[in-house]
Parts: structure tokens; C-alpha cells; sequence
């Protein structure tokens, strides 16, 4: 690919870079720093701020390097590659120049802007910026805008690099903010001052270089360097975000997102962005027993005889149910617990669920992987809405469709996905010979050299469930998506917990009741491990112990209560939709006497005189490793290696015209678990989502 | 300047006028079906005439959704162009040139006319005529110092002519456009010192009018000449935008022969100026004004400018005393 390849000398270093560079990517590539407001490697050019201004040999003017396309430059008179200078007076004096000019009119109140200490503009105001003003007349002022709950904006401050209009439009795919008048009055702004309605509106407050968007919730808590960060994993949905928690004391003060290519690039959602504020209400930071209709605070010595009085009773009128938030660790320790009693009724999925049974790990991944989004040339939802499932694997289909002519077909709810699809039908009816359909996508899907079929696991929350991942699993064997080095065939779970859950098979054994057959009443004992989304209501007078975190659902029905520790607080295994194991980290201690969730169940175990051969999370982790090799590898996804696996032609599906319409997993995005119902934050959000006015917030 | 939108005044609802359709087809079929935004300027420009020369919010949203555009991508246009004016103007807006060809020629001057007759930029008259701002350079800098009011230029002004001209307006009177001194377009004042002989024009030295290898030309078939000198100066043709906020019905009007009219000054109140309007306006007896409903009175008084002289003077008492001829118990003239 020689002739792709263009010779450029730069600051007297030669090198070789692709013509399709930009020269602020080649300058960087021969190690040059290259100051930047307007530059965004995730958006398109905008060339407005001017500071990465670089010198061209023999150019009349100094070159905005990263409008600068390498292909697109000549060589110098005498044939040699053109000489490109990034440092030196000129240089220097052209980037002072419009260092000052961004300056007039940025006001000089750092020491109350919550971007102070992490700005580009003060850190390349010290670089290039001039020591005094020469300005002497009124400073531009600029109204805030209002932009909902999230974000906080401060407008006067606003360089207009538009890397937040860019994104908007172009990552978030909802066109809502822009730039209006022009000149010096131009202002970025919502359409009349509109709340901003994408899931990943926070993400602006990471894109903006200055402190002219901020974070609402945020605003005037902490100073960057006063904050202990501590990179971990996101639970919000199944995609295991990296973020990054920023703690002061035992408070989390802020989530960032961390750079993950293969998750979530460098975004986050609203919803791991602005969670944090549930932390800190709602918790559970200590034991209770119910007594006479009332929770009375208990010690742990007395709640855990207590529940273990509760687990004597007949096994097979014991169950477990694991909910959507817990981790690796909690679930073995009480499966093994309960395997030691004799219990079989386990189970981790949503009411109504029979998938994942069999222990075919293939059958319940997202194969394909998030970043195999870019990979593929036609994607086939079936029953899942991943804007709200997995909204920014959602901006990453999204980029597809832009970039790459991504082909999307739907069966499921129409809603509004950000890009164009094909809507194939509403309900399971429509898999039965769908490929038998006449249109664009389904000729684009059959041709497609890696097409993508992708279930929501809610469609197979029924008892139909297993007929439509057979019929969806068919239609990826009938298009050939699955093949040596592309396994198109997969499941988008929406619970960060359930994945790992069902790697450590926790499912009910033979005999044993699943999920619905325990909820509908009959079990002497239930165990909760923070399970919330379900419908408690047809218990009867079965005895519920509740392990988890915050005060929701689970715990209004609970008997006993044995606070664990929330996904910020422990070091903990989470095992995302594609199968890619990763851990947490600690970044506060849990509240009051919560524990680690494994460790409740070891010390239960050790009441009910059944000891767990583990004392220490790590010893279980080994124990995890020995027992399933996949929690061996750490942040790796299979993917197409478990192709073989998925090979076999499924069962015929039987009845998809009687099974019920997939409908939205997702009501409400911003209240998706205990910890976003906690917080209010994402009430808030939730409110304006419904349309509500915004309640100004009381604190 | 902030530009945003009077919500207020735009209401809630805009709808094209009927005959804006055929326009609106012709833009848009310019571009390529997945390439309809490009017609946004055009069909913004075409709401602001259909909104009396003022782009509301809801014919902003309409044209967005005509294109299928997000909101803010056509609030962005709006508001970067001046042309589009995001509050409402007069009935005519007058655009002065402040550019430095026009300011050398008196441009501040007509500057100080406009704050007399109109007040304050952009601020609108009390009767919704007149409406005035001050424009970069309108390429007419030959013909300066000069105006354009609505769609047409009006040139080589002065502070008389300036005035003149938005008096008139002021009190609802058209003025063709053109230039206010004697010169045809830009050719010299008083006529053209060159290039003067007549059958330049006329068509007459066109001799070689017959082409080589054509059809013989008929007997008598001469070439018309394209330009025949000055057109004739007609009624300016663009005032289509609705009269500011008349309400009421407008009255009964007669013909009155000369001489039958009565005297309406008599009435207390009435002027000659006054007399001479309601006669325009087909008001000449006693007898229709002592006919006035409220409703006619709320017409005159918007569309004659008359400001509250009808209610307060009480024309109509007046006017029935008058008929009576009782000129004892109403009008001036009884009192004196």
C-alpha cells in the first residue's frame, strides 16, 4: 500500500504516515504536541479555534494542522516532502495570537469555575497565553442557556469550538443543540432553550475544553485534585463501561467515563454518568428483621441466626433469585450455599425466561461484540431497543450507520433508534420467514459478509423465549453469520449482573423452580440478592430475606435485611453482555455495617454449619477460575472463538405466532434499578423525559 | 445584537398563503429529493413575506418541517442571517444604507429623519406602518444616499425627499420607487451628456437587420428595438403585506357630487386635513357619521389614524345634532 503513503518532514524528522491523515495526526505521530480546542479525533473537523496552528514551509500563512489533510499537500520546488515546523517563534507567535484572541472575551473566573484545574484553555493559557490584557474595552457576556438537568452552562465562557453541536448531531444522533447568530454574537444554545433529551448528553461536559458546560449535579462540590480516582466498571447496563470514580471521604463525587475501545470508546451514559447521587440515599447500612409487620434494626450476629432459622426448613421450599445488579462474587458464594443445603430452585433471569439453561455459553453472549458493530455490514434487532438497553453501543451502531453504511433492520417496537432502520415486523410472528421478505435490508442482510443478528434478551423473557432465540439463531445460520471468523449471532442483556450469573450457572437445577414458578408463592423461604425488577406481589406468606444494598422493592417485602455493598465499594467480577469478564475497584468503603455480599454468604454459611471452603475474596476468585476457565481472562471477549458452539442447527421453533409481542425492556431509561431510583438526579431526568416540568432541586 | 425570536407576536400558527405553494414547489425541486435542506433559505425567505415581512417561530418550525430539518439546524440559518427578521416590522420596513458611500452622501442625515418620523431602530410606529433599521452596503452606492423600503430601492435621497416619502407611507399612500432626482436609473442628473442621439435607440441605424442564409424577411418585418427609453414609472407592486391590525368594520360610503357634501368641519374635531381624508375615504354627510357603529368608528379611526379624536370628541353626537340641524346643542360652529 506504498502509494497510500505520503513524506512529510517533520521538524526535521522524516516520516511516513497514510495520505489520509490529517497533518495534526502526522505531527503527532512524529511525537509533536499539537495544542487543540475544536479537535476531536471522535468528530468531524470543524477547523474554527485555529490554535493548532502549525508552520508549512513555503505556505504564505500558518496551517490549521487539523484541517490540514496530508494527501492534499504538495512537495516542496525541489521534490523533497514538504517541511512542516511545530515549534519555534512562528509558531509561537501565531498560536500567542489567537490565544489572546480567545482570551478577550473569556471571563477571568477561574477560581469559582468547576473546570478550573482540568481546562485546556487555563492549561494552554499557560503555554501560549500572553501574561496581561491588551483589551481594553467590555467584555462580551453571553445568557445561559438552560439545558435540563444535567448540564450547567455558564455561556460566557463558550470559546464556540462546537464540539458539542458536533456531537450532538453526530455521536448522539439527536439534533438539538447548535450555534445560533454570528460573529461575536454567536451562542450555542438548545432550540428555545429545550432540554437536552439524549442519553449521553453528559458526554458534552467531557467534550467542552472550557467551563461553559459543566455538570449540574456536580457544580461546586470538589476541586479535580482534591478527588481520589479510582477506575472501575460501570453496572448500568450490560455493557460494562469503564468509568472512572472521582471520591472525596466516602462520598463518590463524580463518575467519568475511561477510555475502553472495545466498550464504550470514550463515552458513558447519562445514566453511569449521573448515578452517583443514588449512592448516597436509600442505603441499607444495617441489618433488620421484620417484627410484627415492622423492620426493627438488628445486629448482623442476630439477623444472620435469624435467616439461617429461615433456611432450615425443607430445600425444595428454598429458593434464590438473583437480581440485575450483583456481582460475580455474591452469586458463587450463594450458589455454592445453597448447593450445600440442597437447594436447586436458583435462578437469575427475568421472570418466564428458560434460556440459558443448557449452559451453552454461546446462546446467551452477544458474539458479534460491541466493537464488531463496525465490523458488520447489516445488523438484524430482534426485541430490542438499544438506546435505551445499551445506549452507547447504540452511538456506536450509529457511527456505523454514518461511516461504514451500516444496514439496521428491526423487529420490534418502531422507535426512535437515531438512525434509519428497516422495520420488519412488531412481534415474534414476523422471524417466521423473514428472510422470505422482499426489501432492501433483508437483500443487503442475506449479501452482507457479516451480518449480525441481535436478540434482546427481554424478547426471550417468555415462554416462548427459547422459540425465538431458535428462530433468531436460524436466521443467522440461514444468512451465514456464523462462520470461522465472525460468530453474527447474539444476545444484548441489559442487567450487568446476569451474565456472570449464568456463567457461574446459577439457574435452577433439575427439579428445582425457576424464577416465575418461585415468585408465584409456595417457597417457605426466598433469598433476594438484590433482586428489585420483579413483581413480588404473589409471594403469599413465603419469608423473604433481602441481600442488597438499597432500600427498593425487595427490601419493602423483605423479613430479613443483610446490607451488602454497592458495585463502587468492593473489588468485584462483572461479566458483560459479550462475555468480556472485568472487575471493579474500591473506591469507597461500603456504608455503616454493610458487607461484600460473598462475605455474607460465607458467614451465613458458617450459621447454617454448612462452612464455604473460602475466607477471603480472593480464595474465591481462585475457586471461580478453577471451576469456570472463562473467568480466567480478564477483559477479553470471546467472540467469534465460540463460532463452533453456535454452529448446530437450533431446534425448530415452535408457536412464535402465539408468544407474546416483545415490548420495551426498558419503560424508563432513568430508572432502570435501586440505585437510579434512589437518586434524584434521575428523577429528575425521568420527569423531564415524561414531559414533566423539572423540579427545582430542593438541596 | 441578540436576535431571538418575538414569541409573543408570532403566535402559535403560520400557515404559506396559497398562492406561496407553486413558490415553494419551484425551490425545492431545484434540489435532489435527500437533499431538500438546501431550499431553506428560499422558503424562509417565502414565510417572511407571507408573515408581513417577519419570520415568526411557528413559520420557522414549518418550514423545518416541510424539509424534515431538526428545529435547531433552521434556527441556526434564521438567526445568522439578517435578512430574516425574527420580530415583526412595519408594513413598510425601511432599510437604510449606512455605508460609507451613502454616509458621504448625507446617509446620517436621513438617519436622523428616520429616528424623527419612526423612532427607534427596529421599534415599530403605533400604527403598524413604519418600521426602520440601518444596512450594510445594498450595492446601489451610485445612486446614494439611499433607502430600500420593503422589496424596492429608493434612491438619490434627501432629508426632503426622505421625508416626503415616509410621510406619505405613514398615512397608508403608496410611493413608486426610483430615484427622487431627475436622472434615468444612474446616468447623469438632468439627462444623459453622451451617447445622446435619438436613433440609438429607435432602431433605426439597425441596418444590417437581415442575417445572411435566413428566411426572407417580410415586407415590413423590422426588428423591435428591446429598450425604448424610461419605462413608465407604475405603482409600486410591493406592498402585499396585510394593513397593520385594522379591525372593525369600515362604514357606509357615498357619492357625493360636488358641491352636496356637508361641511365636516363643522364637527368639532374636524380639520380640513381631517375633512379632506374622510372625504377620500367616501365620508361626506352628516348622516353617515351620525350612522357610525362602534364597530365603524374602531375602522376609521385605524385606517385614517385618527387616535381616539372620534370617541373623543364624540363625532357621532355631534353629527346627529348636525342633521337635526341643531347647531345650537353640537359642533364648533353653533358654539361660537
Amino acid at each position: 500500500m506504498a502509494e497510500d503513503l505520503f513524506k512529510l518532514n517533520i521538524d526535521g524528522k522524516d516520516i511516513e504516515v497514510p495520505k489520509s491523515y490529517t497533518l495534526m495526526q502526522a505531527c503527532e505521530e512524529a511525537g509533536a504536541e499539537i495544542p487543540r480546542f475544536c479537535y476531536h479525533e471522535r468528530l468531524s473537523v470543524a477547523g474554527n479555534c485555529r490554535m493548532c496552528l502549525v508552520q508549512w514551509k513555503g505556505a504564505p500563512k500558518p496551517i490549521a494542522s487539523c484541517a490540514q489533510t496530508v494527501g492534499e499537500m504538495r512537495m516542496n520546488p525541489d521534490g523533497t516532502p514538504p517541511n512542516v515546523v511545530t515549534t519555534g517563534d512562528y509558531v509561537e507567535k501565531a498560536r500567542n495570537g489567537v490565544m489572546e484572541f480567545l482570551l478577550i472575551n473569556h471571563p477571568l473566573d477561574c477560581p469559582i469555575c468547576d473546570q478550573g484545574g482540568e481546562c485546556d484553555l487555563q492549561d494552554q493559557a499557560m503555554a501560549y497565553g500572553r501574561s496581561g490584557s491588551r483589551y481594553s474595552l467590555n467584555k462580551r457576556a453571553v445568557e445561559n442557556k438552560n439545558m435540563g438537568p444535567l448540564v450547567k452552562t455558564i455561556m460566557t465562557r463558550c470559546i464556540q469550538c462546537t464540539r458539542c453541536v458536533r456531537f450532538a448531531a453526530e455521536v448522539a444522533g439527536v439534533e438539538e443543540l447548535g450555534m445560533i447568530s454570528r460573529g461575536e454574537d454567536a451562542e450555542i444554545t438548545t432550540y428555545l432553550e429545550e432540554s437536552l433529551k439524549s442519553e449521553l448528553s453528559g458526554n458534552v461536559i467531557d467534550l467542552c475544553p472550557v467551563g461553559a458546560l459543566t455538570s449540574k449535579p456536580y457544580a461546586y462540590n470538589a476541586r479535580p485534585w482534591e478527588l481520589r480516582k479510582t477506575e472501575s466498571i460501570d453496572v448500568m447496563d450490560a455493557m460494562g463501561a469503564a468509568i472512572r470514580v472521582d471520591a472525596k471521604g466516602d462520598a463518590v463525587m463524580r463518575i467519568m467515563p475511561v477510555l475502553n475501545e472495545e466498550v464504550n470508546e470514550e463515552w458513558i451514559s447519562d445514566k453511569s454518568r449521573f448515578i452517583w447521587d443514588g449512592l448516597a440515599r436509600q442505603r441499607l447500612d444495617r441489618p433488620y428483621i421484620r417484627e410484627n409487620g415492622k423492620l426493627r434494626p438488628a445486629s448482623w450476629k442476630e439477623a444472620l441466626s435469624h435467616t439461617a432459622g429461615l433456611l432450615e426448613g425443607p430445600a425444595d421450599k428454598v429458593g434464590f433469585l438473583a437480581g440485575d445488579l450483583v456481582e460475580v462474587e455474591q452469586v458463587k458464594a450463594a450458589h455454592d450455599l445453597a448447593k450445600s443445603l440442597g437447594v436447586k430452585s436458583a435462578d437469575c433471569r427475568p421472570a418466564g425466561s428458560t434460556y440459558g439453561a443448557n449452559g451453552v455459553r454461546e446462546q446467551y453472549l452477544l458474539n458479534p461484540t460491541l466493537m464488531g458493530a463496525e465490523e458488520a455490514d447489516a445488523v438484524l434487532l430482534i426485541g430490542t431497543n438499544p438506546r435505551q438497553e445499551a445506549a452507547v453501543w447504540n452511538a456506536r451502531l450509529r457511527k456505523a450507520w454514518l461511516w461504514n453504511d451500516l444496514q439496521v433492520g428491526l423487529v420490534g417496537d418502531p422507535v426512535d433508534l437515531t438512525y434509519d432502520y428497516t422495520h420488519l415486523g412488531d412481534g415474534p410472528a414476523a422471524l417466521d420467514g423473514l428472510l422470505k421478505q422482499k426489501n432492501d435490508f433483508v437483500k443487503a442482510f442475506k449479501a452482507a459478509k457479516r451480518p449480525m443478528v441481535v436478540v434482546g434478551e427481554h424478547a426471550l423473557a417468555s415462554e416462548h423465549g427459547q422459540d425465538i432465540l431458535n428462530a433468531a439463531h436460524q436466521i443467522a445460520l440461514d444468512a451465514g453469520a456464523i462462520k470461522e471468523d465472525w460468530a453474527g449471532f447474539g444476545v444484548l442483556h441489559h442487567a450487568a449482573g446476569r451474565v456472570g450469573a449464568l456463567d457461574v450457572k446459577f439457574v435452577p437445577e433439575e427439579g428445582g423452580a425457576d424464577t416465575e414458578t418461585m415468585l408465584s408463592g409456595g417457597l417457605d423461604t426466598l433469598v433476594l440478592l438484590g433482586a428489585d425488577e420483579h413483581d413480588l406481589s404473589r409471594l403469599g406468606d413465603t419469608k423473604v430475606v433481602y441481600v442488597g444494598h438499597h432500600g427498593d422493592a425487595g427490601a419493602a417485602r423483605a423479613d430479613v435485611i443483610l446490607p451488602c455493598a454497592a458495585y463502587t465499594e468492593l473489588d468485584a467480577t462483572f461479566v458483560n453482555t459479550e462475555g468480556r469478564v472485568q472487575m471493579t475497584q474500591k473506591a469507597v468503603q461500603p456504608k455503616g455495617e454493610a458487607r461484600e455480599g460473598w462475605a455474607i454468604f460465607r458467614a451465613l454459611s458458617d450459621v447454617v454449619g454448612k462452612t464455604l471452603r473460602y475466607d477471603s475474596a480472593d480464595e474465591l476468585r481462585e475457586i471461580l477460575r478453577e471451576d469456570n476457565e472463562v473467568f480466567a481472562g480478564l477483559g477479553f471477549a470471546p467472540g467469534a472463538a465460540g463460532h463452533a458452539a453456535l454452529l448446530e442447527a437450533p431446534a425448530k421453533p415452535q408457536a412464535l405466532d402465539k408468544a407474546r409481542p416483545f415490548g420495551a425492556a426498558v419503560s424508563d431509561f432513568y430508572m432502570t434499578n435501586p440505585i437510579a431510583r434512589a437518586s434524584k438526579t434521575m428523577a429528575e431526568c425521568s420527569l423531564m423525559k415524561r414531559g414533566l416540568e423539572t423540579p427545582v432541586a430542593a438541596e | 445584537m441578540l436576535r431571538r425570536f418575538d414569541m409573543e407576536a408570532g403566535g402559535d400558527e403560520f400557515t404559506f398563503k396559497p398562492e406561496t405553494e407553486p413558490k415553494i414547489t419551484f425551490w425545492r425541486e431545484k434540489y435532489p429529493a435527500d437533499k431538500q435542506r438546501s431550499a431553506v433559505i428560499p422558503l424562509l425567505w417565502l414565510a417572511q413575506k407571507d408573515n408581513n415581512g417577519w419570520l415568526s417561530e411557528p413559520a420557522m418550525r414549518e418550514v423545518a418541517d416541510r424539509l424534515e430539518m431538526p428545529y435547531i439546524r433552521v434556527y441556526e440559518v434564521a438567526t445568522f442571517y439578517t435578512m430574516f427578521k425574527l420580530a415583526p416590522v412595519g408594513k413598510y420596513h425601511v432599510q437604510l444604507c449606512g455605508t460609507t458611500p451613502c454616509m458621504l452622501r448625507g446617509a446620517n442625515d436621513l438617519k436622523e429623519v428616520c429616528q424623527q418620523k419612526i423612532g427607534k431602530k427596529m421599534a415599530v410606529t403605533d400604527d403598524g406602518r413604519l418600521s426602520w433599521e440601518e444596512v450594510e452596503c445594498l450595492g446601489a452606492c451610485v445612486n446614494a444616499p439611499m433607502v430600500q423600503i420593503n422589496d424596492y430601492y429608493y434612491e438619490d435621497l434627501t432629508v426632503e425627499s426622505l421625508e416626503e416619502i415616509l410621510g406619505k407611507l405613514g398615512n397608508g399612500v403608496d410611493v413608486a420607487p426610483g430615484n427622487f432626482v431627475d436622472r434615468q436609473k444612474s446616468a447623469p442628473e438632468g439627462g444623459p451628456t453622451t451617447l445622446k442621439s435619438g436613433d440609438l435607440y429607435d432602431g433605426s441605424r439597425n441596418t444590417s437587420g437581415v442575417l445572411p442564409n435566413l428566411p426572407e424577411a417580410e415586407a415590413g418585418d423590422k426588428p423591435e428595438p428591446e429598450a425604448k427609453g424610461e419605462p413608465p414609472r407604475k405603482d409600486p407592486t410591493n406592498v402585499e403585506r396585510e394593513e397593520p391590525g385594522v379591525e372593525g368594520e369600515p362604514p357606509e360610503t357615498l357619492e357625493v357630487k360636488k358641491g352636496e357634501a356637508d361641511d365636516l368641519k363643522k364637527i368639532e374635531g374636524v380639520g380640513p386635513t381631517i375633512e379632506k381624508k374622510l372625504n377620500e375615504a367616501g365620508i361626506c354627510k352628516f348622516s353617515q357619521i351620525a350612522a357610525w357603529t362602534e364597530e365603524n368608528i374602531k375602522w376609521i379611526d385605524q385606517s385614517l389614524v385618527f387616535r381616539g379624536r372620534v370617541w373623543r370628541d364624540e363625532w357621532v353626537k355631534q353629527a346627529k345634532a348636525l342633521e337635526n340641524g341643531d347647531s345650537s346643542s353640537g359642533g364648533k360652529k353653533g358654539k361660537v
